[in-house]
């Protein structure tokens, strides 16, 4: 099929790219280096302070992917993405390749629709990576709980979960957290389709992250905060609750697609009805 | 393969306007399948903009465009894998080596045949522009004339049966200009039709059958280079043993004939009426040369285009 083969080398691309190799390993780098300091100081943020969660990962390691991810959601994660989002179209104008592969002719929304999946699999990508870094550097860091045996887990409410569970919902929180990241990546493709920078493209993205970051802290703007992108962001944490709080996750799932949603109808819009002059 | 009417470019009132600005006016461009196409025209003209619309880049304001038989945008899809192309200079991902860069943009587009029959084809067109030995160098590593004759394999991968080229000998050496004007007569043999663009007014009268001129967004010119370089009816005679008649100058007519300019050293210029030769040669005048006078391709160029500067409506 011609997306799937669109699709592949647009991924090749990707993975032929030496900064997208970077930037997955200094995503990967934060979380071990705050293992490390937590290991060795053996103090972990106040609970209610600091990154959420973490306090409760220092007696057991295999919590720790999900602090982890929890660390790099609020901006290095969404600054990743954005990047390579942004470069998507934008990038290709800058350099000229754009009106080759368009006279090849790729036609514009299969090239729109692989650009997006390459950046959702880099999202996941990336969100893969830093969990099972996080893992190693947890149970080799911080270890497993001794009292308990090795066996189970507290979660946050305070009842065990065994392993097995442990893994199921690890596995949702890199879900959610790949799902929390489409609106600011829809917003910097859109933008992609638009300039012919990839750096605005990126910041534009960010601006969207920002904006979003303030009016969720400012109590004027209340009625618009359950539209926002990044108002559900921390909601993760609920998937560690016994039984888990779904209200939160689900609304910051339908917000991240209604933003998505939206944006990448605008993109489509704009990029198969514009002069292509780069 | 397509019925056409043999044409291999057709435009039809083509007009673009970017906002207030009207980049290309009313443009009935018609390439001939098997023609070589000079496209012509100063900076700004309107080439690139028209180029851009033949290949579905930039879309139109008004007018139609069939390329191969299609109608493009619309049948871009099935129309433009028989065309190759290179438009405003070449590009490649720096990073990745020029077989790298062709291997991936061939695979956006998988043609019909196996994986082998495609490299076979990159293959080729990398050897066809002497490029086969580069290996693993990467493109940011090429020089202006490597990466030149990177964008012309690419237009070639494919085996287009219409080739559209912006200025293909730009940044090329001697050599290079060599190899590729070879290559482009050698295809044209085979049957592909060309469409090149080029400031180089002496390299286009050597390749081009046939020319277009743009000026300030129109068409302004669109002929056969035979005709436009047909004689214009004066002979430039050169004698031995300088002027004729003693004074220089001063003789307006020789041997009966009526000069058109005054003779400079033993330079005459007259009408080509008759046995102009014959008669000097008879009137005892040693005749070195004699060339029938023709206009170059400059001349046409320049005299039917504004320079870059120049008010609107002042030609020269």
């Amino acid at each position: 099929m011609k997306l799937a083969a669109l699709t592949w080398v647009e991924l090749r691309k990707l993975a032929l790219r030496p900064r997208t190799w970077v930037s997955v390993a200094l995503l990967c780098a934060l979380p071990v280096v705050v293992a490390a300091f937590l290991a060795t100081s053996e103090l972990a943020p106040r609970p209610g302070q600091g990154p959420a969660f973490l306090s409760a990962v220092l007696g057991n390691g295999q919590l720790y992917p999900a602090a982890a991810l929890g660390i790099v959601v609020p901006i290095f994660l969404p600054v990743a993405v954005c990047v390579v989002a942004g470069d998507a179209v934008a990038g290709e104008a800058q350099a000229g390749t754009l009106r080759y592969l368009l006279v090849r002719p790729v036609g514009r929304t299969r090239l729109l629709v692989a650009k997006l999946f390459a950046v959702l699999a880099f999202t996941s990508g990336a969100v893969i990576a830093v969990a099972l870094v996080s893992f190693v550097a947890g149970t080799q860091l911080l270890g497993t709980r001794p009292d308990a045996l090795g066996t189970t887990t507290a979660s946050l409410s305070g009842t065990s979960l065994s392993p097995q569970e442990l893994l199921v919902r690890t596995l949702l929180v890199m879900a959610y957290v790949s799902v929390s990241m489409l609106g600011v990546a829809a917003l910097a493709l859109l933008l992609s389709t638009l300039v012919d920078s990839p750096l605005v493209a990126a910041l534009g993205g960010l601006a969207l992250l920002v904006a979003s970051t303030v009016l969720v802290g400012l109590d004027a703007a209340s009625a618009v905060h359950d539209l926002l992108p990044t108002r559900y962001w921390l909601a993760w944490v609920d998937l560690f609750r016994d039984p888990v709080l779904w209200t939160d996750v689900r609304r910051g799932v339908l917000v991240q697609l209604g933003w998505a949603g939206v944006l990448l109808a605008a993109a489509w819009a704009s990029f198969t009805t514009r002069d292509v002059t780069s | 393969m397509n019925a056409t009417d043999g044409l291999a470019v057709e435009t039809t009132g083509l007009t673009k306007s970017f906002g207030r600005v009207q980049a290309v006016t009313d443009v009935d461009l018609r390439v001939a399948e098997g023609d070589r196409y000079g496209f012509l025209g100063p900076n700004g003209s309107g080439k690139t903009t028209t180029v851009r619309m033949l290949l579905g880049l930039v879309l139109p304001t008004s007018g139609r465009v069939r390329v191969l038989g299609g109608r493009v945008p619309g049948d871009a899809a099935r129309v433009l894998p028989q065309v190759g192309a290179m438009v405003e200079g070449p590009a490649a991902i720096g990073h990745l080596s020029g077989r790298a860069n062709l291997r991936l943009l061939d695979a956006a587009v998988p043609t019909p045949g196996g994986r082998r029959t495609r490299r076979r084809r990159v293959e080729d067109a990398l050897e066809a522009l002497g490029l086969a030995q580069v290996g693993r160098r990467p493109v940011r590593a090429y020089s202006l004339g490597m990466r030149q004759r990177l964008g012309i394999a690419s237009a070639l991968v494919r085996r287009p049966r219409l080739l559209v080229l912006d200025e293909p000998t730009n940044g090329l050496d001697p050599q290079g200009i060599a190899l590729v004007t070879d290559l482009l007569l050698q295809l044209s043999a085979q049957g592909t039709t060309l469409l090149v663009s080029s400031h180089l007014l002496s390299e286009v009268e050597h390749l081009c059958t046939r020319v277009g001129v743009m000026d300030r967004g129109h068409l302004v010119v669109q002929d056969d280079v035979d005709a436009l370089r047909a004689p214009t009816g004066r002979l430039l005679v050169t004698l031995a043993g300088g002027a004729p008649g003693g004074a220089p100058g001063a003789a307006s007519t020789l041997l009966g004939r009526r000069l058109l300019e005054p003779p400079t050293g033993g330079r005459l210029v007259v009408a080509d009426e008759g046995d102009v030769v014959g008669d000097l040669v008879r009137g005892g005048l040693a005749v070195r040369e004699a060339v029938v006078e023709r206009r170059t391709l400059t001349d046409v160029v320049l005299a039917r285009t504004t320079a870059v500067g120049e008010g609107a409506g002042v030609a020269r």
